[in-house]
This record gives structure tokens, sequence and C-alpha cells, in this order.
């Protein structure tokens, strides 16, 4: 017999985890299904991992409402959740006279939107603020509500802890059709077979609009892929201390550099329109691109430092402001399907959807109160997610009870980011089992730093094929055909 | 083995380069000898690299990498050079302080004299020289390739393009020929080869794979595994010309674009480097800016030969050693003078034995009871009596003094720890 639930999440990125962990505290069977091998593998995995104050997003917007709503809710989140966040503000910067104008345009724009704290700084300010800044810096409008995350960790932990309170998680299962009985959803059709459910949640990222299509709403309603790429520099290299916004162009935020909680600057992204939605490629026209503006910022920065690339598909909708008179046609969709019933669309979710989620899923509480679910609070429900040991933010005694009780934690796996076969074994056994080399990598920072996983990579394979008693050829870097190791010396035949 | 808490020398990396500092440490009378490898058995890199051309300079052999290792992991253990392995180093600290960890042992923390640093270098990677396309599964350093196939016995591809002429790409193209695969091509950037000429006619003419010079990698293509590169000619600034594009099927990359002495814990230490070779700035002890740490090998710039990172490991450990030496004669010059009975401190604390030869040395000592009758103060060496002296009484509110004449210098020497005592006559 199939399996039923009351409520199904389409996707495991930020947004289907966010929500899955504030159903988690009703008296609900909740699904979660992911189509990839591990949750956060889209838009939440490559992306700027900022927490944005909120004064970018056109006032009026549901981007302006849930950015400034989610940005509140960080703190107490990170305390639960137990994630890498810092609210260290951030700045946007503008060099010349010539933008100096653009800031008070952000500063209204901000106010409007009701994000606390923001004002003007001068020039010279920024300059002591940051010492490696363009020395034409001619102000900047500093906003200490910004901050920044590690967005693996906060996805994975969400999910962790709606499984911690009863949430199923099925990864590489992927969203196929819904099954409908009339204009009414009673479930899915996926890979792995059909599940029934009252409600769907359409948390899809970059193909929440193929989800509604295949319920036959919303046909007008696309989503376009828009690339971002960048680089992560060595920290033993160049050090930025803040999170750096240029003047914002009409397409996107600009190309930035920030620092990140693991340590290193990051610069980037570009905004460029692609047509495939699984092409995460970098160029050489992006990193120039982005080498570019990134050294109108720090013209210190230095590609020689370069220890990383990736590039981060934005989802980019089309949906139109609901907001009365605001001209606004890039909005998120965060409502109840009207044209059938049972569907949750969450969709157009580019940024700030990272900082929005957490406002994005109480939203999905209450639509599910206004569309009459009865919603009983979980007497034990347990909004803590306990963290697992990180050996290198450890002082010596810390990291000496750890090998007393667990060997493997003296044994280091990653060289450059001192990471130990007791933190890989303890992320394969988690509540949700770091089957893949990237996710392991995601979960423990392990195979980022200068030696990009050349030492690990061969010793990881082989704990991965030991813990998860699979043959070493099994192991792949994410999931499907991207394994590491093809067959046994002496037995290669490459007419095959 | 019961790792001690102090060491004359400490060789960090037992690669060539560390296992020749350790040989010569000992054989300039060090006692105390650590080298600590963060991999489960002594040789580093050679271990897999089992193509030979190893020791044609000071051997005046032929060796393959592991043989090469084995005689001076032989030498080593041979001469007492103690050993800590699957162990990898934290953090070591200008004052020479080491933390290592392990599975079996825990957490270390060693003194050091001094330290030679044989880290050995590490293999530029994709990122290092911004190689486009998305990222699949299928590119590795010829080295991480290198392991696989040569120690675990497993290939990571069958049809291969190596970007990079250097040696280690060149000897992987013929290794992985000989097991089967195919080898597409090397490609590299320059107009000129960048490893050795012997590796070029032996690895790559004997084994009909082409070399393209001015070529380079343009972009890698393949979501999860890498199904084909675009190879492109490139102009005299490395840039791509257009309309050179050609796409190469394969399922492997492999990357062998320049090595990195790997400088993570040297700068840890407080050591500076040289932009230029990535390595400790060195004199011709090869000990670097922070006195007592010397560093050898790779991790100093790349050598061709393994032969030269040998003789640089000699020249260090040689160093490290009589920096080592020298110390602990410091260290010995000094003993304790310590409180005996009814004495409540003395000053100075520590004597150096060689002050006596510059003339006679006083000491202060206070005492604890009052003694309201002759006494007599003592300084001795365990129950022989060096010097004494007579005193009508003793009260702690009166200082005594004390001269230790140059004449007791021999019997000074013969002590570890000296006492001073006042008792009753």
């Amino acid at each position: 017999m199939a399996e039923a639930y009351d409520i199904i999440i389409v996707g495991g990125g930020i947004v289907g985890c966010m929500v899955a962990r504030y159903l988690s505290r009703y008296k609900l069977d909740v699904l979660l299904i992911e189509k990839e091998a591990d949750v956060c593998t889209g838009a939440s995995a490559a992306n700027t991992a900022i927490v944005h104050a909120g004064y970018d997003p056109m006032p009026g917007s549901l981007k302006a409402k849930l950015n400034v709503a989610g940005n509140a809710m960080w703190d107490t989140l990170a305390g639960e959740l137990n994630f890498a966040f810092d609210r260290r503000g951030d700045y946007v910067v503008a060099i010349g006279d010539e933008e100096l104008a653009h800031l008070q345009c952000l500063l209204e724009q901000g106010k409007k939107n009701g994000v606390p704290g923001i004002h003007i700084i001068s020039g010279e300010e920024m300059r002591n603020r940051e010492p490696e800044i363009n020395p034409s810096v001619s102000g900047a409008l500093w906003a200490p509500t910004g901050g920044i995350c590690d967005p693996f960790g906060v996805t994975i932990a969400a999910a962790e802890n709606a499984i911690q309170n009863g949430v199923k998680v099925y990864l590489e299962t992927a969203f196929e059709a819904f099954i409908m009985d009339g204009k009414r959803i009673i479930g899915v059709r996926t890979n792995r077979g059909d599940f029934y459910c009252r409600w769907v949640i359409n948390a899809a990222g970059l193909y929440a609009d193929m989800v509604m299509h295949k319920a036959g709403i919303y046909p007008e309603f696309v989503i376009k892929p828009r690339r971002g790429e960048y680089c992560v520099l060595d920290q033993a290299d160049i050090t930025v201390r803040n999170v750096l916004f240029p003047v914002p162009s009409k397409a996107s935020k600009g190309i930035m550099v920030t620092a990140t909680v693991h340590g290193n600057a990051l610069v980037g992204p570009n905004s460029n329109f692609i047509e495939d939605k699984d092409d995460c490629s970098v160029t050489r026209a992006g990193l120039d691109e982005i080498w570019h503006g990134a050294r109108k910022l720090i013209p210190s920065l230095d590609t020689r430092h370069v220890i990383a690339m990736y590039a981060g598909l934005r989802a980019c909708g089309n949906a139109p402001c609901r907001t009365p008179g605001v001209d606004y046609r890039q909005d998120f969709i965060v409502e109840v399907a009207e044209e059938v019933s049972g569907l949750i669309n969450l969709a157009g979710i580019e940024s700030p959807g990272l900082t929005s989620a957490p406002a994005i899923a109480l939203r999905v509480v209450e639509m599910l109160l206004e569309a009459g679910e009865r919603l009983e609070e979980k007497k034990d429900w347990q909004p803590i997610r306990p963290p697992r040991p990180r050996f290198r933010h450890l002082p010596r005694e810390e990291q000496l009870r750890l090998i007393r009780e667990d060997s493997r934690y003296g044994r280091i796996i990653c060289r450059c980011e001192m990471v130990t076969e007791g933190e890989i074994v303890a992320e394969i056994h988690a509540p949700i089992p770091a089957k893949t080399y990237d996710a392991i990598k995601r979960r423990t920072w392990l195979g980022t730093g200068r030696c990009q996983g050349s030492f690990d990579m061969p010793r990881v394979v082989d704990i991965l094929s030991r813990e998860l008693g699979m043959s070493p050829f099994e192991i792949s870097k994410r999931g499907g055909s991207s394994r590491f190791l093809l067959c046994t010396t002496k037995e290669v035949n490459h007419e095959d | 083995m019961k790792i001690k808490q102090k060491y004359d020398v400490v060789v960090i990396g037992s690669g060539p380069g560390g296992l020749a500092a350790a040989i010569a440490a000992k054989k300039t009378g060090c006692d105390d000898v650590l080298v600590i490898e963060r991999d489960i058995e002594l040789g580093g890199i050679l271990l897999q690299c089992i193509h030979n051309g190893f020791g044609l300079e000071i051997l005046k052999q032929d060796l393959p990498g592991p043989s090469y290792a084995q005689r001076f992991v032989s030498e080593a253990l041979g001469l007492g050079v103690e050993t800590l392995l699957d162990a990898m180093v934290l953090d070591v600290s200008p004052q020479r302080r080491i933390f290592a960890t392990s599975r079996k042992g825990g957490l270390y923390d060693i003194e050091a004299r001094s330290i030679v640093l044989a880290m050995g270098c590490r293999e530029r990677t994709r990122s290092q020289i911004r190689l486009p396309g998305p990222r699949p599964a299928g590119v590795f350093t010829a080295g991480t390739a290198q392991r696989w196939v040569n120690v675990e016995g497993y290939m990571p591809g069958r049809r291969f393009v190596v970007l990079g002429s250097g040696d280690i790409g060149m000897i992987m193209a013929r290794r992985l020929t000989l097991e089967g695969a195919k080898v597409e091509r090397v490609v590299e950037i320059m107009p000129y080869l960048n490893g050795l000429m012997r590796n070029y006619v032996q690895c790559l003419l004997d084994y009909d794979i082409p070399l393209q010079l001015r070529h380079t990698v343009n972009r890698i293509i393949g979501n999860h595994r890498v199904e084909a590169v675009e190879i492109v000619a490139v102009n005299d600034r490395w840039e791509p010309i257009s309309g050179t594009e050609e796409i190469v099927p394969c399922d492997t990359l492999l990357l062998s674009v320049g090595l990195i002495p790997e400088n993570e814990l040297s700068r840890k230490a407080g050591v500076l480097l040289d932009p230029l070779t990535g390595g400790p700035f060195v004199d011709d002890h090869f000990q670097t800016n922070v006195p007592g740490i010397f560093a050898a090998g790779n991790v100093v710039h790349v050598y061709d030969l393994v032969d030269w990172v040998t003789e640089a490991g000699y020249i260090a450990g040689r160093s490290a050693a009589a920096f080592a030496i020298e110390l602990r004669r410091w260290e010995n010059r000094h003993m304790p003078l310590v409180a005996g009975e009814n004495v409540r401190y003395v000053v100075p604390h520590e004597l150096d034995r060689e002050s006596l030869t510059m003339g006679a040395v006083r000491i202060q000592l206070r005492v604890k009871q009052p003694i309201e009758s002759p006494v007599v103060v003592e300084l001795r060496n365990g129950e022989d009596v060096l010097v004494k002296k007579g005193e009508p009484y003793a009260r702690p509110g009166e200082m005594i003094t004390l001269t230790i004449p140059s004449k007791v210098y021999d019997l000074v020497q013969k002590a570890s720890v000296l006492s001073v005592h006042v008792v009753q006559r």
C-alpha cells in the first residue's frame, strides 16, 4: 500500500527544509522529497551566504516584507539549530562621487522596508573600517543587521531538526506528477513510487514552475536560471573583514567582496541568464567579469589567491507583485494555489530567499491555518538541534577529551581544514546520512582548503566505502554517475 | 614506542628531505631525534612513485621511489631515529613547541631544541589555474591519481587527458597507458616542456602519447562525471585563440600544473616565506628566520631530482643538530641551587658552572628558624660539602652571604644540583 501523509514538501533546499522544520512542530505526517542524493544542492548550496538586511528589495514587494521579517529570526534560529551565523553588518560602498547619490536612494528604500539601524557613513570612516577598500571610496551605507552564515549548515540543521521531530526525508526521490482527484491534489508520483497526501508544498527551486505546470496552473509563470559565478580566496593570503556590496545595478546587487563564516574571502557573483537549469559552469568571461567587479571594491585582490570557484543558479521568476500600486515583476510567490486544492507554491525564491526562508516557513504555517487546518502542537517538540563537534574549533583540552572518547577524532583526514575521521564518520551516520563526498564536504568543510581535496579524497572514498558497506566503485562525488573510481588496475579496457 | 616530552631534533615529514635530516642529525651526535609522519609508514610521496629514476646522482643507481626511500628508512631506524606515524602536526610555535594528534596516541605536546620542516609540497589545483566549466567527478591532480593507481590499485578513469607537462603528469600518462587506459594527449600551455626531457622521451614518445605545446583546456564538459574537455590553442599571452577549439572525449582530466611548497605549519611558527619560491627564506644552513627552525627539501623550493632533496636534508639535519647540541650545552651550564636544611630560599636560583672561571660567585639566603648558637653554612653536592663557613647565630631577619670560590670549579662540574644548608655546629 502506498504511503500516505498529511503534507509532502517537494524540494530539499533551504525553503523546503525550513518549512519542514516549522511544520514539525505540529501533529502532522510530513514527508520531504528531494531528487538529489543530499539536501541543499541547488541554489541553497551555491550563493553568497549573506543574510540580507533588506534595503534592497522593492518596497511593498513580498521580497521586501519577507526579507526584513526573515532577517529578524536568524539569531534565535542559529541558537536553536546550532549553525554558523555572524551578524556582522554589511556595507554598500560608493566609489567616486557619482555613486554617492545612490546610497541615499537605498537608505530611503531601506527605511520604507523597515530595516533597523541603517545609515550612511563617510568615505574616511569606511577606509578605517576596511583598510583594503578602494581609496576612492566616497561613502557607504551601513546596515548593522546584515549577516553571514553557512548555508549548508543552516539547511542541513533545519532538515535534521525536522527529522528529530518526526518528519521523513526521502533523498533521490524525484517529483514526476501530481495524483489528482478532479481539481484536488491527493498525492505525488515519483521515481520511487506514489505517495499520497492532503497538501503538497512546492519548494522545488529552479523547477517550481515545472511543478506548478504539472498541476495545470499558472502557465505564464516561468523560472529562468540566472547564473552567478564566484571565487573563494585563500584565507592565508588575504583577509577581508567585512561584507561589501557595490552600488547595485538593476539586475542584481552587484559583484561583492565578503568575509565568510569560514574565514575565506569570497568574490562574486555576476548575473547572467542562461537556458540550462543544470549548467553550473564557471566561464572564462564570467571569472574575468567578477574579478573586474571585485577589484573595484578591493584593488589589492590577486587572482593567485583563488582556491575555489563555483557557480550558482538563481531561480528567477516573473511573478508580478500582488501589492496594489507596486509595479514589480520578479516577486516571490508564497501562496495557496487557487485553481486546484491542496497546493502551496513557494516559487521564484531567488535572493533574498535564504534570508527569507524562516519567514516563508512561518507564512506556510499561517496559510495552512487560514485554509482551515487545525494545527495541534506536539507536546514534545524539540526546537534544539544539537551540534556535532568540530575538532578544529575546539580548545586543546576539549580535543583531548574527544580523542579519549573516540580515537577517530585523533586522525586528521583533511590537512588544510583539520577535519578528523571522527567528524566524517559522525556525518555518515547522522540523521541525514552523508553518503557522498560532497555531502561530507558541505557538512565538515573538508576539501575546501588550498589543496581542494587532493589529499583527503582517496581517504574519504575509503572511509565512505567502509562505513556504508559499499564498494569503492560505488562511492561518488554527489550521487548518480559522479563516481570517482571505475575499476581496479589490470582490468581496464578503454575500448569498453 | 613512548614519545618523550623533549627532543633534540624533531623532523616534520618523512619524505627524502626529512629522512636525510634525521639521519644527519643522529650522525652529528644528537641522542633524541624524532620524525613525525602523517601517513602510516615512512617515506612520503616516494612510496607512490613506483617508477625508476631515483638515486642516479648520489647513489649512482637507478632506483624506483620505494626502494630509494627504503635505503634511508633503514638507515634512520638503524641509527635509532624515533618515529611518530599516522600523526598530524596541528601547530608549531616559534618557541619550538609542537602539537600533534594521532588516532592511537591522542594529542602530543612536544618540545624540540630544533626543528626541521620537511613537509614537502602539494599540487596546484583546478581552481588555481581557474579552469572553467562545471564541477564533475573525474578532475584529479596527477598525484591523487597516482596514489589510487600505485598504492590502492584503483583506476580513476579509462580515457584520460593530462593538462600540464610536469613530471608527475608525464609519468602518470605512461603509468596509465601501461594499465591499459587510453591517454589521449598531454596539453601544455607554455611553448616548452615543464618537466624533464628524459620523462618526455621515456613516458610520452616511447608510448606514442601526443604532447601539444601552446594549448590548454578551455573548459570541462560533463555535469556528473567528465565527458570531454575542450582544448584550445593559446597566443603569446596565454589567451585562447578562437576557432581552434577541439572537443576531446575523455572520462578523466589529470592536472599536472605545478607544485607549491607546503608551508601552513611554517606560517604558524612565524617563518617568513619568499613569495617567489613559496618556501621559507633560508641561510646556507637551511635555517629560517626563526632561530632553531630549519627547512629541507621541497618545502623550501621545488626540486627536479630527489637526490638534491636528500642533500638538502643532510645539510638541514646537521645544522639543526649543531643548534640542538649548542642549546643543550647552554642548558647544562646551569644547575639549580636549592634550599636545604633550615634554609627558606637561595638567590640566585641557578648557578652557571662557567661563572667560576671568571671569579668567585656570591650567593645569599635566609634561614627558616632562628638558631641562637654558632652554626655552619654549607654548600653541598649530595653529601659532599664543597664550601662551608661559620656564623655565630642564624636569624630569619638577617641575610646570610656565602661565597663560592673559583677553586671549587672542578667539584662543581661533577654536580647536577647544589644545595645550601644552615645547621647547628
